[in-house]
């Protein structure tokens, strides 16, 4: 490693002007582009958890108003959500990796991939506009007819924002698939790609399926803040419960869009720090196409305590149950994995290891939600924050972090500091514990989610939640420094640092404008890291 | 240091002990699993740690024998879970059909609870209810939705503008407890919060006795009626306009359009401010429509008199001689007498 | 236009870089644009279950409105449409066989087809607003809650308006597909975009074929 040398010329090197990065289709750089942009979201939104966090260290919420606090979560939700979550693996990693990956020079659609950046980013830029003047206070799930006849915030405005920004979210999932579909190398047959284009197909599918009934659905409700139309107003015979059905029906599997990728970007970690091919490949595969389907069907779960009737309630709850089976095939597959492997301790293992355990919670909580009977005790408490943060937080942006360092010595050249990053990784571990585990037992002890202010005796947890999250903060600074620093000081990595399997590593780091040389033939299954044949195992 | 820490809510209902138990289940199932997954992890990592640069893992590809079995158990403990917590739903969510239950009827709006009780008590964030006996609760929002939660019963159910939900509990220990607005409504929302008080039955007679001389919930409601003539029509003297609603609760009922629906709080409240959408077999649609004639309490008032309105009794009772001295003050006896009301002023 | 496909044998015209064949980049842009529609799908059907939803617990609201929309002009945009679908689908064909005159000259009727749509929708909204069918203070039927009507009106304008925006985003593209054709780009080996543009437009039209009974047909009767 320490003889390597950058390549002469790269996707980065080629053109340094401002406009070849504004006006470039290369997908490479639309991932740089993406990755800019949403870790700006990603401050922001930081830095509105910040302050609902410091705001509840005290139960009588004398830090802001209550119309302050409100907009603060809410804010939090919409920002983290639309425009960190759901783009962050797909339109970062996946713009990079899913082209070089199977072998291709660039995604289907280009110009495409790049008007996506830019409509995301004017979504963003309307978000942020209503933010400014003055804020939104609906909660990131603009609950009618709160959000249509009672808050008098820029509701239309930012639910025009996700609107566009959601056309992102259509088109990125729509080149994705078209990509898979009929760019793949020659001999890249569907099971011989990697786990994580797997992953990345599943996500691109509930994109193209669910993102348009989130579009319709906040379309509704700016048109019924602007012209009246009713649709969910009660006093004319609307259904404010419609709306609900509605926005989970995209909602929910956009919780799979989050978690998903990162399912795919774990299940590749494992298989390099184990120099060893996934336990059970086809299961691992099959397992987020069915969590893509079932995900569709399970969406009245939010709907328990809001009006549903009992069977309907039932069906509900059943179907959760099951979309729980397949995630809990993948844990299990990764941890067969580790078996006679050869395993690395380096930062992606780590924040692997770290995604299955918090995930594992994350899910297994799901369970509590997903049972009926204690769902009505548990909904809308800070069980349901700690549920959700568990699979967004310790899920969806482990995978995250685990994968931008995975491949960040191919995306730069460059490697990361080692030691720093392992203390980063640990720092985020606890922080996470510390601010989230306890508002599992806040939530069974009754704390209502989106509360200003409190019974004095949920004090000691929520100080202690708050104490987690300033480490939790940290925890996010340390990578954010070190990763620039890297990018001139980090030593030069090479073209498979990791020694990997995959065509990602065949090509030189960073890679050539159009990634490979030649179109690379592709010959044998992924993963395959040769070692003693051992076909069964007890 | 952890002591001061309580783990859960207190078990202050008959509900709270049957949710709390399969709590725990699930709390030690997760936990079984937690320290599984997270435990094998631990020691392959260990065990198998990379020991030189050039090592390779072992080539295995996987057994469906392992799959099935890591598919088929989850399934069945998952099963278990849903029957299980079905069987709890039902419970929480399908009020006792006894008639010993005490009605409350619940109006939220931003940010406070009211209750009006049958006796005429109203009370705002402040709930009383004996202890031992079932409470039904008919709620409804008079704007966004809110939800009622209280955590030491383990119930919680959303209240819809527009609808009426009922909600029951059995509380098993006289005592304050929380009450919370759980579904997010406003500026106001974490200070939509009140006490369910909990009393012994005596207490709760005394509390009950020493209300202010309200009317009851019924005769306020039937004040209402006579305000708004509704008896003009509804009463068997006036040419048959209007279905007769004397015994009309809880009973089935023709629709114009060959459909059948049962006559609760429901149908009477729609059939209030919005006369034409279930019009009774045999009758015209020309009920005019009394939305916004009426608030949301005098609905519910409206509707607990006519739920005491029983079968018309063949010995007609006296008027209520009306105090405002209403223009259509009724003359007809089997619909303005209060029969079989809780009449009893204080 | 023959002479620039002869000259360029080894990269031939239209295909880009990143795409070995035109074969290749034929299939990519036809499958994308069927992704595409099916997001469109769902984009209607949410519309389509609030429609559901609301019909069917108001039913005879939603009979009494719909009686007010203008079937005749209803009648007459579904024939424009129908016959914009055909020569759409000659202007694809036209532009398969390399036959540009042709692929403008049914560009041409399908736009003027399209826009005489807009233009008798346009006229039955004004109809609609002096009719008081718009949802708002001025908004007034007899015989029916008048609520529960309304909704029927929220539903008929956003849906038909939300058809009408995809029809101007059609004219939009037929007017970039006649420049493509006017500049001869189009050849027997290449002519991706117009079977592309010919899928989102007969989809229009499909959208329309199903607005039609809904709105205007159903309960027509009673």
């Amino acid at each position: 490693m320490t003889t390597a040398v950058l390549p002469r010329e790269d996707y980065l090197n080629t053109d340094y002007s401002l406009r070849s990065w504004l006006l470039t289709t290369d997908h490479k750089r639309i991932c740089i582009l993406y990755l800019v942009t949403i870790t700006l979201f990603f401050a922001i939104g930081g830095a509105f958890a910040a302050m609902i966090r410091l705001s509840l260290a005290t139960p009588t919420g004398s830090l802001v108003s209550d119309e302050t606090y409100n907009k603060l979560f809410t804010m939090h939700g919409i920002i983290m959500v639309f425009f960190f979550l759901v783009p962050s693996i797909p339109a970062t990693l996946g713009n990079f990796f899913i082209p070089i990956m199977i072998g291709a020079k660039d995604v289907a659609f280009p110009k495409l991939n790049l008007a996506s950046w830019y409509i995301f980013t004017i979504g963003g830029c309307f978000t942020l506009w209503a933010l400014i003047t003055g804020g939104v206070d609906t909660g990131w799930t603009f609950y009618t007819p709160f959000s249509t006849l009672s808050s008098n915030t820029n509701v239309s405005l930012a639910a025009l924002g996700i609107f566009i920004a959601g056309f992102a979210s259509i088109l990125t999932g729509l080149n994705f698939m078209v990509t898979i579909h009929r760019m793949r190398a020659p001999g890249m047959t569907w099971f011989r790609m990697p786990l994580f284009l797997w992953s990345m197909y599943a996500t691109s599918l509930i994109m193209v399926l669910g993102t348009p009934v989130l579009a319709i659905t906040l379309l509704l409700v700016a048109a019924e803040r602007l012209l009246h139309l009713g649709i969910f107003d009660p006093a004319r015979g609307g259904d404010p419960v419609l709306f609900q059905h509605l926005f989970w029906f995209y909602s929910h599997p956009a919780v799979y869009i989050m978690i998903v990728p990162s399912m795919g970007v774990v299940s590749e970690i494992i298989a390099a720090f184990s120099r060893k091919r996934v336990f059970g490949y086809e299961f691992v595969a099959f397992s987020s196409l069915a969590i893509a389907v079932f995900g569709f069907l399970v969406w009245g779960h939010h709907l328990f305590v809001a009006g549903l009737s009992v069977y309907s309630a039932m069906v509900f709850s059943l179907l959760s149950y099951v979309v729980a089976i397949p995630s809990a095939v993948k844990v299990f597959n990764w941890t067969a994995t580790l078996y006679k492997g050869s395993i690395s301790f380096a930062t992606p293992m780590l924040y692997a290891f770290g995604f299955i355990w918090m995930f594992t919670i994350g899910g297994l909580t799901g369970l509590f939600l997903a049972s009926l009977g204690l769902d009505i005790h548990l909904t809308d408490t800070y069980f349901v924050v700690a549920h959700f943060h568990y699979i967004m937080v310790g899920g969806a942006i482990m995978g995250y972090m685990g994968g931008l360092h995975y491949w960040w010595p191919k995306m730069t050249g460059r490697m990361y500091p080692e030691g720093w990053a392992k203390i980063g990784a640990l720092t985020i571990f606890l922080g996470f514990n510390l601010t989230f585990f306890p508002q599992f037992i806040l939530g069974y002890m009754g704390m209502p989610r989106r509360y200003h202010v409190y019974p004095p005796e949920f004090q000691t947890l929520n100080v202690l939640s708050s104490a987690g999250a300033s480490i939790l903060g940290i925890g996010y600074l340390i990578p954010l420094v070190y990763l620039l620093w890297s990018l001139k000081y980090g030593p030069i990595a090479g073209d498979n640092p990791w020694n990997a399997k995959g065509l990602e590593w065949q090509t030189t780091s960073p890679p050539p404008k159009h990634n490979f040389e030649e179109t690379p033939v592709v010959t044998e299954e992924a993963y395959n890291y040769g070692g003693l044949e051992e076909s069964h195992v007890g | 240091m952890l002591s001061g820490i309580p783990l859960f809510p207190e078990e202050a209902s008959t509900l709270a002990t049957k949710v709390d138990a399969l709590y725990f289940f699930l709390v030690a199932v997760s936990a079984f699993f937690v320290v599984l997954i997270a435990g094998t992890i631990l020691y392959f990592a260990i065990k198998y740690r990379r020991r030189s640069e050039d090592e390779h893992g072992a080539s295995i590809h996987g057994a469906i024998l392992l799959e099935t079995v890591w598919t088929i158990i989850p399934l069945g403990i998952a099963l278990v879970m849903f029957i299980w917590s079905a069987d709890i739903y039902f419970q929480a969510y399908e009020p006792p059909k006894s008639n010993s239950a005490v009605n409350v009827y619940v109006l939220a709006k931003q940010w406070m609870w009211k209750f009006q009780h049958m006796d005429g008590q109203r009370e705002i964030n402040e709930l009383h209810v004996p202890v031992n006996t079932e409470i039904k609760l008919i709620m409804t929002s008079q704007d966004v939705i809110h939800s009622f939660f209280v955590p030491d019963f383990r119930i919680k159910m959303d209240v819809l503008p527009g609808r009426y939900r009922t909600l029951w509990f059995q509380a098993t220990k006289p005592g304050t407890y929380h009450l919370f607005c759980a579904e997010y409504c406003g500026a106001g929302h974490s200070r939509m919060v009140g006490q369910v008080i909990v009393m012994k039955p005596a207490d709760y007679q005394a509390w009950i006795a020493g209300g202010v001389g309200t009317d009851t919930l019924a005769a306020a409601g039937q004040k209402v009626f006579t305000n708004l003539a509704c008896v003009t029509c509804h009463s068997p003297d006036s040419g048959a306009r209007g279905p007769m609603l004397s015994g009309l609760f809880d009973q089935k009922v023709r629709l114009q359009n060959g459909q059948t629906v049962v006559a609760d709080d429901a149908y009477l409240r729609e059939s209030i401010m919005d006369p034409g959408a279930q019009v009774v077999a045999g009758y015209q649609p020309i009920m005019p429509t009394y939305q916004g004639l009426v608030n949301e309490e005098q609905l519910l008032e409206l509707i607990e008199y006519i739920k005491t309105l029983k079968p018309a009794p063949s010995a007609p009772t006296v008027t209520t001689p009306e105090p405002d001295g209403h223009a259509a003050a009724p003359k007809t006896p089997a619909m303005s007498s209060p029969a079989g009301a809780p009449a009893a002023h204080r | 236009m023959a002479d620039i496909a002869s000259t360029e044998a080894v990269h031939p015209a239209g295909l880009q870089h990143h795409f070995d064949s035109l074969e290749q980049q034929s299939d990519a842009s036809t499958l994308g644009m069927w992704v595409f529609l099916v997001t469109e799908v769902l984009f209607f059907g949410g519309l389509f279950t609030a429609y559901l939803v609301y019909r069917s617990t108001y039913p005879d609201a939603f009979a009494v409105a719909s009686k007010h929309t203008l079937i005749a002009l209803g009648a007459l945009n579904t024939a424009i449409l129908i016959t914009s679908s055909l020569t759409m689908a000659l202007a694809v064909f036209a532009s398969q066989e390399g036959n540009g005159k042709a692929v403008i000259r049914f560009l041409v009727m399908t736009w003027i087809l399209g826009a005489s749509f807009l233009v008798v929708k346009g006229i039955e909204y004004t109809t609609d607003f002096h009719d008081h069918l718009v949802p708002g203070a001025h908004f007034f039927i007899e015989g029916t809650n008048i609520g529960h009507a309304q909704l029927f009106f929220s539903l008929y304008f956003i849906m038909t308006g939300l058809h009408a925006i995809h029809m101007i985003v059609g004219l939009g593209i037929l007017i970039v597909m006649m420049y493509m054709a006017g500049k001869g780009k189009f050849t027997k080996e290449y002519h991706i975009p117009m079977e592309v543009a010919g899928l989102y437009w007969h989809f229009v039209d499909i959208v329309w074929i199903f607005l039609f009974p809904l709105l205007y047909l159903i309960d027509r009767h009673k």
